[in-house]
Protein backbone atom coordinates (compact mmCIF):
# COMPACT_ATOMS: atom_id res chain seq x y z
CA UNK A 1 0.00 0.00 0.00
CA UNK A 2 1.52 3.54 -1.17
CA UNK A 3 1.89 6.44 1.52
CA UNK A 4 -0.17 8.69 -0.74
CA UNK A 5 -1.31 10.90 2.27
CA UNK A 6 2.03 12.87 2.19
CA UNK A 7 1.40 16.23 2.04
CA UNK A 8 2.70 17.90 -1.66
CA UNK A 9 5.04 21.05 -1.37
CA UNK A 10 3.50 24.27 -0.66
CA UNK A 11 0.31 22.35 0.63
CA UNK A 12 -1.56 23.52 3.17
CA UNK A 13 -1.12 20.71 5.98
CA UNK A 14 -4.99 21.52 6.92
CA UNK A 15 -5.78 20.34 2.95
CA UNK A 16 -7.60 17.16 4.32
CA UNK A 17 -10.44 19.20 6.37
CA UNK A 18 -11.84 20.94 3.57
CA UNK A 19 -12.99 17.54 2.03
CA UNK A 20 -13.40 16.43 5.71
CA UNK A 21 -15.38 19.12 6.99
CA UNK A 22 -19.10 18.54 4.83
CA UNK A 23 -19.42 15.27 5.69
CA UNK A 24 -18.38 15.89 9.11
CA UNK A 25 -20.55 18.83 10.41
CA UNK A 26 -23.78 16.44 8.53
CA UNK A 27 -22.59 13.74 10.75
CA UNK A 28 -21.63 16.00 14.01
CA UNK A 29 -25.17 17.63 14.12
CA UNK A 30 -27.49 14.65 12.54
CA UNK A 31 -25.35 11.50 14.45
CA UNK A 32 -23.33 12.21 17.03
CA UNK A 33 -24.25 15.13 19.11
CA UNK A 34 -27.62 13.28 19.14
CA UNK A 35 -25.51 10.23 20.55
CA UNK A 36 -24.67 12.61 22.99
CA UNK A 37 -28.15 14.03 23.51
CA UNK A 38 -29.42 10.81 24.12
CA UNK A 39 -27.08 10.16 27.11
CA UNK A 40 -27.42 13.70 29.03
CA UNK A 41 -31.33 12.93 28.88
CA UNK A 42 -31.00 9.81 30.42
CA UNK A 43 -30.03 11.41 33.49
CA UNK A 44 -33.55 13.67 33.24
CA UNK A 45 -37.15 13.48 34.17
CA UNK A 46 -38.69 14.93 30.78
CA UNK A 47 -42.52 13.77 29.19
CA UNK A 48 -41.48 15.66 25.47
CA UNK A 49 -43.16 18.56 25.87
CA UNK A 50 -42.87 20.52 28.74
CA UNK A 51 -40.29 23.08 29.43
CA UNK A 52 -39.55 21.17 33.18
CA UNK A 53 -36.98 18.82 32.22
CA UNK A 54 -36.03 17.89 35.80
CA UNK A 55 -31.78 16.06 37.00
CA UNK A 56 -32.65 13.02 38.13
CA UNK A 57 -29.34 11.82 38.09
CA UNK A 58 -28.98 8.08 37.86
CA UNK A 59 -32.68 7.20 39.06
CA UNK A 60 -33.78 6.12 35.72
CA UNK A 61 -30.75 3.54 35.60
CA UNK A 62 -31.75 2.32 39.13
CA UNK A 63 -35.32 2.04 37.64
CA UNK A 64 -34.51 0.27 34.81
CA UNK A 65 -32.40 -2.22 36.37
CA UNK A 66 -35.29 -3.31 38.80
CA UNK A 67 -37.51 -2.91 36.11
CA UNK A 68 -38.97 -6.34 35.33
CA UNK A 69 -40.13 -5.73 31.67
CA UNK A 70 -36.40 -4.44 30.92
CA UNK A 71 -35.49 -7.84 32.02
CA UNK A 72 -37.95 -9.57 30.28
CA UNK A 73 -37.14 -7.49 27.01
CA UNK A 74 -33.34 -8.36 27.97
CA UNK A 75 -34.19 -11.85 27.79
CA UNK A 76 -35.92 -11.98 24.81
CA UNK A 77 -33.54 -10.14 23.06
CA UNK A 78 -30.95 -13.14 23.88
CA UNK A 79 -33.19 -15.63 22.65
CA UNK A 80 -33.63 -13.65 19.55
CA UNK A 81 -29.52 -13.91 19.69
CA UNK A 82 -30.16 -17.82 19.40
CA UNK A 83 -32.44 -17.31 16.52
CA UNK A 84 -30.71 -14.77 14.39
CA UNK A 85 -26.92 -15.08 14.90
CA UNK A 86 -26.26 -19.14 16.04
CA UNK A 87 -28.58 -21.20 14.70
CA UNK A 88 -27.99 -19.61 10.78
CA UNK A 89 -24.51 -19.58 11.70
CA UNK A 90 -24.41 -22.98 12.42
CA UNK A 91 -26.12 -23.97 9.29
CA UNK A 92 -24.25 -22.02 7.47
CA UNK A 93 -21.04 -23.98 8.78
CA UNK A 94 -23.13 -26.85 8.38
CA UNK A 95 -23.75 -26.50 4.47
CA UNK A 96 -20.64 -25.01 3.86
CA UNK A 97 -18.95 -27.83 5.11
CA UNK A 98 -21.08 -30.38 3.31
CA UNK A 99 -21.15 -28.57 0.10
CA UNK A 100 -17.28 -27.89 0.73
CA UNK A 101 -14.37 -26.13 -0.91
CA UNK A 102 -14.46 -26.86 -4.57
CA UNK A 103 -16.85 -24.62 -6.70
CA UNK A 104 -20.14 -25.79 -7.50
CA UNK A 105 -21.41 -25.45 -11.53
CA UNK A 106 -24.32 -23.26 -10.91
CA UNK A 107 -23.57 -21.88 -7.59
CA UNK A 108 -24.15 -18.34 -8.44
CA UNK A 109 -28.05 -18.99 -9.06
CA UNK A 110 -28.26 -20.35 -5.77
CA UNK A 111 -26.12 -17.49 -4.39
CA UNK A 112 -28.59 -14.90 -5.53
CA UNK A 113 -32.20 -16.88 -4.16
CA UNK A 114 -30.00 -17.79 -0.76
CA UNK A 115 -29.19 -13.59 -0.39
CA UNK A 116 -32.61 -12.71 -0.95
CA UNK A 117 -33.93 -11.84 2.30
CA UNK A 118 -31.34 -9.81 3.36
CA UNK A 119 -32.37 -6.80 0.49
CA UNK A 120 -36.22 -7.56 1.65
CA UNK A 121 -37.67 -4.82 3.74
CA UNK A 122 -38.24 -6.09 7.03
CA UNK A 123 -41.64 -4.88 7.31
CA UNK A 124 -42.36 -7.12 3.87
CA UNK A 125 -40.85 -10.16 5.78
CA UNK A 126 -43.37 -9.33 8.32
CA UNK A 127 -46.30 -9.41 6.10
CA UNK A 128 -44.80 -12.48 4.46
CA UNK A 129 -44.72 -14.40 7.66
CA UNK A 130 -47.64 -13.08 9.03
CA UNK A 131 -49.39 -14.66 6.60
CA UNK A 132 -47.11 -17.77 6.61
CA UNK A 133 -48.04 -18.06 10.48
CA UNK A 134 -51.97 -17.66 10.18
CA UNK A 135 -53.55 -19.78 11.86
CA UNK A 136 -57.10 -20.39 9.41
CA UNK A 137 -55.37 -20.20 6.11
CA UNK A 138 -51.94 -19.90 6.37
CA UNK A 139 -49.64 -21.97 4.74
CA UNK A 140 -47.88 -23.78 7.96
CA UNK A 141 -51.23 -24.53 9.43
CA UNK A 142 -52.89 -26.27 6.52
CA UNK A 143 -49.88 -28.19 6.22
CA UNK A 144 -49.90 -29.58 9.20
CA UNK A 145 -53.79 -30.36 8.67
CA UNK A 146 -53.24 -31.88 5.78
CA UNK A 147 -50.50 -34.14 7.23
CA UNK A 148 -53.15 -34.69 10.36
CA UNK A 149 -51.22 -32.93 13.11
CA UNK A 150 -54.13 -30.73 13.38
CA UNK A 151 -53.47 -30.03 16.93
CA UNK A 152 -50.48 -28.11 16.54
CA UNK A 153 -51.95 -25.52 14.12
CA UNK A 154 -51.97 -23.02 16.86
CA UNK A 155 -52.21 -19.73 16.37
CA UNK A 156 -48.62 -18.90 16.44
CA UNK A 157 -47.59 -15.30 17.16
CA UNK A 158 -50.99 -14.98 19.08
CA UNK A 159 -49.86 -18.13 21.70
CA UNK A 160 -47.78 -16.88 24.92
CA UNK A 161 -45.79 -19.95 24.50
CA UNK A 162 -44.54 -20.26 21.01
CA UNK A 163 -44.75 -16.56 19.49
CA UNK A 164 -41.33 -15.80 20.65
CA UNK A 165 -39.42 -18.94 19.04
CA UNK A 166 -41.88 -17.90 15.77
CA UNK A 167 -40.77 -14.70 15.56
CA UNK A 168 -37.40 -15.87 16.37
CA UNK A 169 -37.59 -18.30 13.20
CA UNK A 170 -38.54 -15.72 10.70
CA UNK A 171 -34.90 -14.43 11.93
CA UNK A 172 -33.57 -17.58 10.86
CA UNK A 173 -35.07 -17.42 7.72
CA UNK A 174 -33.56 -14.29 6.98
CA UNK A 175 -29.64 -14.72 8.20
CA UNK A 176 -28.89 -18.71 6.82
CA UNK A 177 -28.40 -17.81 3.55
CA UNK A 178 -26.19 -14.64 4.47
CA UNK A 179 -23.97 -17.00 7.02
CA UNK A 180 -24.05 -19.78 3.96
CA UNK A 181 -22.82 -17.48 0.96
CA UNK A 182 -20.53 -15.39 3.49
CA UNK A 183 -18.29 -19.52 4.75
CA UNK A 184 -18.66 -20.53 1.39
CA UNK A 185 -16.75 -17.52 0.15
CA UNK A 186 -14.27 -17.85 2.60
CA UNK A 187 -13.85 -21.48 2.18
CA UNK A 188 -12.46 -20.82 -0.90
CA UNK A 189 -9.00 -19.04 0.37
CA UNK A 190 -8.49 -22.36 2.77
CA UNK A 191 -5.46 -24.48 0.69
CA UNK A 192 -6.49 -27.40 -0.42
CA UNK A 193 -2.80 -28.85 1.23
CA UNK A 194 -4.10 -28.47 4.86
CA UNK A 195 -6.96 -30.85 4.37
CA UNK A 196 -4.79 -33.06 2.32
CA UNK A 197 -1.86 -33.46 5.10
CA UNK A 198 -4.66 -33.96 7.89
CA UNK A 199 -6.36 -36.98 5.90
CA UNK A 200 -2.75 -38.26 5.23
CA UNK A 201 -2.16 -37.80 9.07
CA UNK A 202 -5.79 -39.51 9.70
CA UNK A 203 -8.31 -36.82 10.96
CA UNK A 204 -11.68 -37.96 9.68
CA UNK A 205 -13.98 -35.55 8.52
CA UNK A 206 -15.41 -33.78 11.81
CA UNK A 207 -11.66 -33.21 12.77
CA UNK A 208 -10.62 -31.49 9.64
CA UNK A 209 -13.97 -28.90 10.27
CA UNK A 210 -13.12 -28.43 13.59
CA UNK A 211 -9.15 -28.25 13.04
CA UNK A 212 -8.85 -26.74 9.87
CA UNK A 213 -12.34 -25.26 8.61
CA UNK A 214 -13.68 -22.94 11.87
CA UNK A 215 -9.90 -21.79 12.52
CA UNK A 216 -9.96 -20.69 8.53
CA UNK A 217 -13.23 -19.49 8.73
CA UNK A 218 -12.33 -17.06 11.83
CA UNK A 219 -12.55 -13.79 9.98
CA UNK A 220 -16.01 -15.05 8.25
CA UNK A 221 -17.47 -16.02 11.38
CA UNK A 222 -16.75 -12.84 13.34
CA UNK A 223 -18.29 -10.54 10.37
CA UNK A 224 -21.56 -13.03 10.75
CA UNK A 225 -21.26 -13.22 14.43
CA UNK A 226 -21.11 -9.05 14.83
CA UNK A 227 -24.03 -8.75 12.02
CA UNK A 228 -26.53 -11.22 13.34
CA UNK A 229 -25.54 -10.17 17.06
CA UNK A 230 -26.78 -6.56 16.25
CA UNK A 231 -29.43 -7.86 14.05
CA UNK A 232 -31.10 -9.90 16.83
CA UNK A 233 -30.15 -6.70 19.59
CA UNK A 234 -31.73 -3.79 17.81
CA UNK A 235 -34.81 -5.85 16.19
CA UNK A 236 -38.16 -3.30 15.96
CA UNK A 237 -39.24 -3.78 12.51
CA UNK A 238 -39.97 -7.26 12.58
CA UNK A 239 -41.88 -7.21 16.12
CA UNK A 240 -43.21 -4.24 15.04
CA UNK A 241 -45.02 -5.76 12.02
CA UNK A 242 -45.49 -9.04 13.14
CA UNK A 243 -46.39 -9.09 17.14
CA UNK A 244 -46.23 -5.90 18.61
CA UNK A 245 -44.41 -7.22 21.55
CA UNK A 246 -47.27 -9.33 22.33
CA UNK A 247 -49.42 -11.39 23.24
CA UNK A 248 -49.01 -10.19 26.43
CA UNK A 249 -44.61 -9.25 26.98
CA UNK A 250 -43.78 -12.44 25.58
CA UNK A 251 -41.93 -11.01 22.19
CA UNK A 252 -41.29 -7.71 23.99
CA UNK A 253 -37.94 -6.65 23.08
CA UNK A 254 -35.55 -3.91 24.03
CA UNK A 255 -36.06 -1.75 20.70
CA UNK A 256 -39.62 -1.89 21.09
CA UNK A 257 -39.37 -1.12 24.89
CA UNK A 258 -37.25 2.19 23.88
CA UNK A 259 -39.96 3.13 21.61
CA UNK A 260 -42.57 2.49 23.27
CA UNK A 261 -41.83 4.75 26.53
CA UNK A 262 -40.64 7.62 24.26
CA UNK A 263 -43.13 7.58 22.12
CA UNK A 264 -46.27 6.12 23.55
CA UNK A 265 -45.52 6.62 27.26
CA UNK A 266 -43.39 9.93 26.82
CA UNK A 267 -40.90 9.00 29.51
CA UNK A 268 -38.28 10.75 27.37
CA UNK A 269 -35.51 10.64 30.25
CA UNK A 270 -36.34 6.65 30.74
CA UNK A 271 -36.44 5.97 27.00
CA UNK A 272 -32.94 7.59 26.42
CA UNK A 273 -31.44 5.46 29.61
CA UNK A 274 -32.66 2.00 27.75
CA UNK A 275 -31.23 3.13 24.67
CA UNK A 276 -28.11 4.27 26.49
CA UNK A 277 -27.79 0.61 27.50
CA UNK A 278 -28.52 -0.85 24.66
CA UNK A 279 -26.15 1.15 22.41
CA UNK A 280 -23.62 0.53 25.17
CA UNK A 281 -24.13 -3.20 24.83
CA UNK A 282 -23.60 -3.00 21.12
CA UNK A 283 -20.75 -1.18 21.28
CA UNK A 284 -18.86 -3.30 23.70
CA UNK A 285 -19.94 -6.82 21.66
CA UNK A 286 -18.50 -5.27 18.22
CA UNK A 287 -15.52 -4.32 19.94
CA UNK A 288 -15.20 -7.78 21.52
CA UNK A 289 -15.64 -9.62 18.43
CA UNK A 290 -13.17 -7.06 16.01
CA UNK A 291 -10.83 -7.86 18.85
CA UNK A 292 -10.71 -11.13 18.11
CA UNK A 293 -10.79 -11.05 14.77
CA UNK A 294 -7.93 -9.13 14.18
CA UNK A 295 -5.66 -11.41 16.62
CA UNK A 296 -6.52 -14.14 14.39
CA UNK A 297 -5.57 -12.28 11.62
CA UNK A 298 -2.08 -11.20 13.44
CA UNK A 299 -1.88 -15.34 14.36
CA UNK A 300 -2.40 -16.62 11.05
CA UNK A 301 0.50 -13.96 9.12
CA UNK B 1 -10.31 -29.61 -9.49
CA UNK B 2 -14.00 -30.74 -10.13
CA UNK B 3 -16.74 -32.92 -8.81
CA UNK B 4 -17.54 -35.69 -10.66
CA UNK B 5 -21.33 -35.83 -11.42
CA UNK B 6 -22.27 -38.54 -8.54
CA UNK B 7 -20.38 -36.27 -6.04
CA UNK B 8 -22.60 -33.29 -7.28
CA UNK B 9 -25.85 -34.70 -6.83
CA UNK B 10 -26.62 -34.54 -3.08
CA UNK B 11 -24.79 -30.64 -3.00
CA UNK B 12 -27.21 -30.12 -5.11
CA UNK B 13 -29.75 -31.46 -3.44
CA UNK B 14 -28.97 -29.86 -0.21
CA UNK B 15 -28.51 -26.21 -1.91
CA UNK B 16 -32.24 -26.62 -3.23
CA UNK B 17 -33.62 -27.63 -0.04
CA UNK B 18 -32.05 -24.96 1.37
CA UNK B 19 -33.19 -22.42 -1.25
CA UNK B 20 -36.55 -23.87 -1.70
CA UNK B 21 -37.01 -22.96 2.51
CA UNK B 22 -36.15 -19.12 1.05
CA UNK B 23 -38.36 -19.10 -2.22
CA UNK B 24 -41.45 -20.60 -1.35
CA UNK B 25 -42.83 -18.14 1.46
CA UNK B 26 -41.73 -15.45 -0.91
CA UNK B 27 -43.71 -16.96 -4.12
CA UNK B 28 -46.47 -17.76 -1.80
CA UNK B 29 -46.99 -13.57 -1.25
CA UNK B 30 -46.14 -13.58 -4.99
CA UNK B 31 -49.04 -15.59 -6.08
CA UNK B 32 -51.19 -14.16 -3.26
CA UNK B 33 -51.16 -10.19 -4.88
CA UNK B 34 -53.05 -11.84 -7.91
CA UNK B 35 -55.53 -13.72 -6.09
CA UNK B 36 -59.04 -13.02 -4.94
CA UNK B 37 -60.20 -12.89 -1.49
CA UNK B 38 -61.65 -16.12 -1.75
CA UNK B 39 -59.10 -17.75 -3.70
CA UNK B 40 -57.16 -17.14 -0.78
CA UNK B 41 -59.29 -19.02 1.38
CA UNK B 42 -58.46 -21.99 -1.09
CA UNK B 43 -55.09 -22.48 -0.66
CA UNK B 44 -51.99 -21.36 0.17
CA UNK B 45 -50.00 -22.15 -3.20
CA UNK B 46 -53.04 -22.65 -5.69
CA UNK B 47 -52.28 -20.69 -8.49
CA UNK B 48 -54.64 -17.75 -9.47
CA UNK B 49 -56.94 -18.32 -11.99
CA UNK B 50 -56.53 -14.82 -13.97
CA UNK B 51 -53.70 -12.98 -13.20
CA UNK B 52 -55.41 -10.06 -12.84
CA UNK B 53 -53.30 -6.30 -11.48
CA UNK B 54 -57.01 -5.30 -9.29
CA UNK B 55 -55.19 -5.98 -6.15
CA UNK B 56 -52.09 -3.76 -7.16
CA UNK B 57 -54.56 -1.04 -8.45
CA UNK B 58 -56.03 -0.68 -5.25
CA UNK B 59 -53.15 -0.73 -3.68
CA UNK B 60 -51.97 2.02 -5.44
CA UNK B 61 -54.64 4.14 -5.85
CA UNK B 62 -56.57 3.56 -2.53
CA UNK B 63 -53.98 2.34 -0.41
CA UNK B 64 -52.01 5.59 -1.50
CA UNK B 65 -48.99 3.71 -1.85
CA UNK B 66 -48.84 6.21 -5.42
CA UNK B 67 -47.44 8.85 -2.48
CA UNK B 68 -45.49 7.00 -0.44
CA UNK B 69 -43.82 5.27 -3.35
CA UNK B 70 -42.96 8.93 -4.74
CA UNK B 71 -42.06 9.67 -0.85
CA UNK B 72 -39.61 7.20 -0.90
CA UNK B 73 -38.14 7.49 -4.25
CA UNK B 74 -36.99 11.17 -3.57
CA UNK B 75 -35.84 10.07 0.01
CA UNK B 76 -33.47 7.39 -1.29
CA UNK B 77 -32.46 9.67 -4.57
CA UNK B 78 -31.41 12.60 -2.00
CA UNK B 79 -29.79 10.33 0.77
CA UNK B 80 -27.65 8.46 -2.05
CA UNK B 81 -26.06 11.40 -4.06
CA UNK B 82 -25.51 13.64 -1.29
CA UNK B 83 -24.03 10.40 1.05
CA UNK B 84 -22.25 9.25 -1.47
CA UNK B 85 -20.65 12.62 -2.67
CA UNK B 86 -19.94 13.88 1.30
CA UNK B 87 -18.66 10.30 1.71
CA UNK B 88 -16.20 10.55 -1.65
CA UNK B 89 -15.06 13.59 -0.27
CA UNK B 90 -14.37 12.62 3.37
CA UNK B 91 -13.05 9.19 2.02
CA UNK B 92 -10.28 11.11 -0.29
CA UNK B 93 -9.34 13.27 3.08
CA UNK B 94 -8.72 10.25 5.22
CA UNK B 95 -7.24 7.83 2.88
CA UNK B 96 -5.10 10.22 0.91
CA UNK B 97 -4.79 13.45 1.94
CA UNK B 98 -2.57 15.06 4.86
CA UNK B 99 -5.15 15.15 7.60
CA UNK B 100 -3.93 16.63 11.33
CA UNK B 101 -5.94 14.83 13.73
CA UNK B 102 -6.71 11.85 11.57
CA UNK B 103 -6.19 9.73 15.03
CA UNK B 104 -8.97 10.70 17.47
CA UNK B 105 -11.42 11.25 13.61
CA UNK B 106 -11.41 7.68 12.37
CA UNK B 107 -13.09 6.63 15.93
CA UNK B 108 -15.39 9.60 16.22
CA UNK B 109 -16.31 8.65 13.02
CA UNK B 110 -16.67 5.00 13.55
CA UNK B 111 -18.91 5.42 16.47
CA UNK B 112 -21.92 6.39 14.04
CA UNK B 113 -21.62 3.67 12.09
CA UNK B 114 -21.89 0.87 15.15
CA UNK B 115 -24.81 2.31 17.49
CA UNK B 116 -28.23 1.29 16.71
CA UNK B 117 -31.03 3.42 15.11
CA UNK B 118 -32.44 3.98 18.76
CA UNK B 119 -29.42 5.69 20.46
CA UNK B 120 -30.09 8.76 18.36
CA UNK B 121 -33.99 8.37 17.41
CA UNK B 122 -35.33 10.67 20.22
CA UNK B 123 -33.24 13.77 19.91
CA UNK B 124 -33.29 13.68 15.91
CA UNK B 125 -37.28 14.08 16.87
CA UNK B 126 -37.05 16.80 18.99
CA UNK B 127 -33.77 18.44 16.48
CA UNK B 128 -36.72 18.43 13.68
CA UNK B 129 -38.89 20.04 15.84
CA UNK B 130 -36.77 22.90 16.93
CA UNK B 131 -35.97 23.30 12.70
CA UNK B 132 -39.81 23.20 12.29
CA UNK B 133 -39.36 20.21 9.57
CA UNK B 134 -41.12 17.77 10.73
CA UNK B 135 -43.58 18.24 8.20
CA UNK B 136 -41.24 18.05 5.09
CA UNK B 137 -39.20 15.25 3.74
CA UNK B 138 -36.12 16.91 4.94
CA UNK B 139 -36.56 15.22 8.06
CA UNK B 140 -35.90 12.07 7.02
CA UNK B 141 -33.56 13.27 4.67
CA UNK B 142 -31.01 15.05 6.63
CA UNK B 143 -30.75 12.41 9.54
CA UNK B 144 -30.22 9.57 7.20
CA UNK B 145 -27.27 11.39 5.26
CA UNK B 146 -25.68 11.87 8.32
CA UNK B 147 -25.70 8.08 9.58
CA UNK B 148 -25.07 6.96 6.13
CA UNK B 149 -21.46 9.24 5.92
CA UNK B 150 -20.47 7.03 8.48
CA UNK B 151 -20.00 3.76 6.65
CA UNK B 152 -19.33 6.11 3.55
CA UNK B 153 -16.59 6.93 4.60
CA UNK B 154 -14.68 4.38 5.70
CA UNK B 155 -15.82 3.09 2.56
CA UNK B 156 -14.39 5.26 0.34
CA UNK B 157 -11.21 5.81 2.82
CA UNK B 158 -10.19 2.64 2.61
CA UNK B 159 -10.86 2.27 -1.43
CA UNK B 160 -8.36 5.73 -1.49
CA UNK B 161 -6.21 4.12 0.81
CA UNK B 162 -5.40 1.10 -1.78
CA UNK B 163 -5.04 3.41 -4.70
CA UNK B 164 -1.54 3.24 -5.93
CA UNK B 165 0.26 6.70 -4.98
CA UNK B 166 2.09 6.56 -8.51
CA UNK B 167 -0.74 7.74 -10.41
CA UNK B 168 -1.84 10.69 -8.15
CA UNK B 169 1.88 11.71 -7.59
CA UNK B 170 1.80 11.65 -11.62
CA UNK B 171 -1.33 13.50 -11.63
CA UNK B 172 0.59 16.57 -9.40
CA UNK B 173 3.19 16.60 -11.53
CA UNK B 174 1.36 16.92 -14.78
CA UNK B 175 -0.57 20.13 -13.00
CA UNK B 176 -3.61 18.72 -11.39
CA UNK B 177 -4.35 19.91 -8.51
CA UNK B 178 -5.99 17.65 -5.62
CA UNK B 179 -9.84 18.23 -6.73
CA UNK B 180 -8.78 17.62 -10.12
CA UNK B 181 -6.64 14.51 -9.26
CA UNK B 182 -10.10 13.41 -7.30
CA UNK B 183 -12.32 13.63 -10.24
CA UNK B 184 -10.73 13.10 -13.27
CA UNK B 185 -7.77 10.20 -12.02
CA UNK B 186 -9.71 8.61 -8.83
CA UNK B 187 -13.39 8.51 -9.54
CA UNK B 188 -13.19 7.15 -12.94
CA UNK B 189 -11.12 3.75 -11.37
CA UNK B 190 -13.62 4.10 -8.12
CA UNK B 191 -17.15 3.00 -9.97
CA UNK B 192 -16.47 -0.55 -8.11
CA UNK B 193 -16.30 0.88 -4.90
CA UNK B 194 -18.85 3.65 -5.83
CA UNK B 195 -21.77 1.36 -6.93
CA UNK B 196 -21.54 -0.60 -4.18
CA UNK B 197 -21.55 2.18 -1.97
CA UNK B 198 -24.70 3.45 -4.06
CA UNK B 199 -26.79 0.16 -3.84
CA UNK B 200 -26.20 -0.31 -0.28
CA UNK B 201 -27.09 2.71 0.98
CA UNK B 202 -30.26 2.81 -1.52
CA UNK B 203 -31.23 -0.19 -0.03
CA UNK B 204 -30.59 1.25 3.84
CA UNK B 205 -32.62 4.14 3.05
CA UNK B 206 -35.53 2.46 0.99
CA UNK B 207 -36.08 -0.31 3.57
CA UNK B 208 -35.60 1.96 6.71
CA UNK B 209 -38.40 2.12 9.30
CA UNK B 210 -37.63 3.47 12.57
CA UNK B 211 -36.71 7.21 11.55
CA UNK B 212 -39.30 7.38 8.79
CA UNK B 213 -42.07 5.96 11.62
CA UNK B 214 -41.12 8.16 14.32
CA UNK B 215 -39.78 11.69 12.11
CA UNK B 216 -42.79 12.24 9.85
CA UNK B 217 -46.03 12.38 11.36
CA UNK B 218 -47.95 13.25 8.30
CA UNK B 219 -49.70 10.40 6.55
CA UNK B 220 -48.70 11.93 3.45
CA UNK B 221 -44.94 12.18 3.84
CA UNK B 222 -44.60 8.07 4.94
CA UNK B 223 -42.02 6.15 3.11
CA UNK B 224 -43.37 2.58 1.63
CA UNK B 225 -41.88 0.60 4.88
CA UNK B 226 -44.31 2.88 6.94
CA UNK B 227 -47.01 2.91 4.40
CA UNK B 228 -47.41 -1.02 4.37
CA UNK B 229 -47.10 -1.04 8.28
CA UNK B 230 -49.97 1.42 8.55
CA UNK B 231 -51.55 -1.10 5.63
CA UNK B 232 -51.05 -4.18 7.44
CA UNK B 233 -52.99 -2.68 10.54
CA UNK B 234 -55.85 -1.54 8.42
CA UNK B 235 -56.59 -4.10 6.37
CA UNK B 236 -55.20 -7.18 8.56
CA UNK B 237 -57.44 -10.09 6.61
CA UNK B 238 -57.42 -8.78 3.13
CA UNK B 239 -54.62 -10.83 2.14
CA UNK B 240 -54.21 -10.23 -1.68
CA UNK B 241 -54.42 -6.50 -1.02
CA UNK B 242 -51.50 -6.80 1.39
CA UNK B 243 -49.61 -8.71 -0.53
CA UNK B 244 -49.66 -6.22 -3.91
CA UNK B 245 -48.27 -3.84 -1.35
CA UNK B 246 -45.44 -5.83 -0.38
CA UNK B 247 -44.66 -6.45 -3.80
CA UNK B 248 -44.50 -2.68 -4.07
CA UNK B 249 -42.21 -1.97 -1.57
CA UNK B 250 -40.30 -5.10 -2.27
CA UNK B 251 -39.65 -4.56 -6.23
CA UNK B 252 -37.39 -1.92 -6.35
CA UNK B 253 -34.37 -3.56 -3.83
CA UNK B 254 -34.91 -6.70 -5.63
CA UNK B 255 -34.36 -5.53 -8.99
CA UNK B 256 -31.37 -3.15 -8.22
CA UNK B 257 -30.35 -6.82 -6.02
CA UNK B 258 -30.40 -8.96 -8.64
CA UNK B 259 -28.36 -6.50 -11.07
CA UNK B 260 -26.40 -5.25 -9.16
CA UNK B 261 -25.33 -8.50 -7.56
CA UNK B 262 -21.96 -8.56 -7.46
CA UNK B 263 -21.33 -5.39 -5.68
CA UNK B 264 -24.22 -5.62 -3.32
CA UNK B 265 -22.70 -9.25 -2.26
CA UNK B 266 -19.49 -7.88 -2.12
CA UNK B 267 -20.06 -4.97 0.13
CA UNK B 268 -22.35 -7.31 2.69
CA UNK B 269 -19.42 -9.98 3.36
CA UNK B 270 -17.03 -7.58 3.85
CA UNK B 271 -19.12 -6.98 6.88
CA UNK B 272 -20.96 -3.54 5.65
CA UNK B 273 -23.70 -3.73 8.88
CA UNK B 274 -25.12 -0.72 9.43
CA UNK B 275 -25.91 -0.24 13.01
Amino acid sequence: MANVTKKYPGESRWKGWWYLLPALLVYLLFTFLPILETIRSSFYQWDGFSQNKVWIGLANYVELFSDPKFHNALRNNLIFVIFYSLIPILIGLFLASMLSRRPIPGFAFFRTALFLPQVISMVVVGVIWRWMFNPTFGPINSLLRQIGLDVFAISWLGDFTWALPAVGSIGTWVQYGFCMVLFLAGMQHIQDEYYEAASLDGANAFKQFIHITVPGLRSEIAVALVTTIIAALRVFDLVYTTTRGGPGETTMVTGFLIYRAAFTNNRIGYAAAIATVLTLIILIISLFIRRYQQQGSEEST
Amino acid sequence: MKYPWKNLLPRYLILIVFMLVVLVPIWGMFTSAFKTSTEVMEGPFSLPSDWSLDNFEQAWRVGRFNIFFKNSVIVATAVVISSVFLSTLSGYAFGALPLPGKSWLYPLILIGYMVPFEAVIIPLYNLMDTFGITDTLWALILPQVGLSVSFGTMWMSSFFENTPGELTDAATIDGCSRWQTLWYILWPIAKPAVTTLVVLIFMWTWNEFLLALVLVQNEALRTLPVGLAFFQGKYTANIPLMAAGAIIVALPTILIYVLFQRFFIRGMLGGAIKG
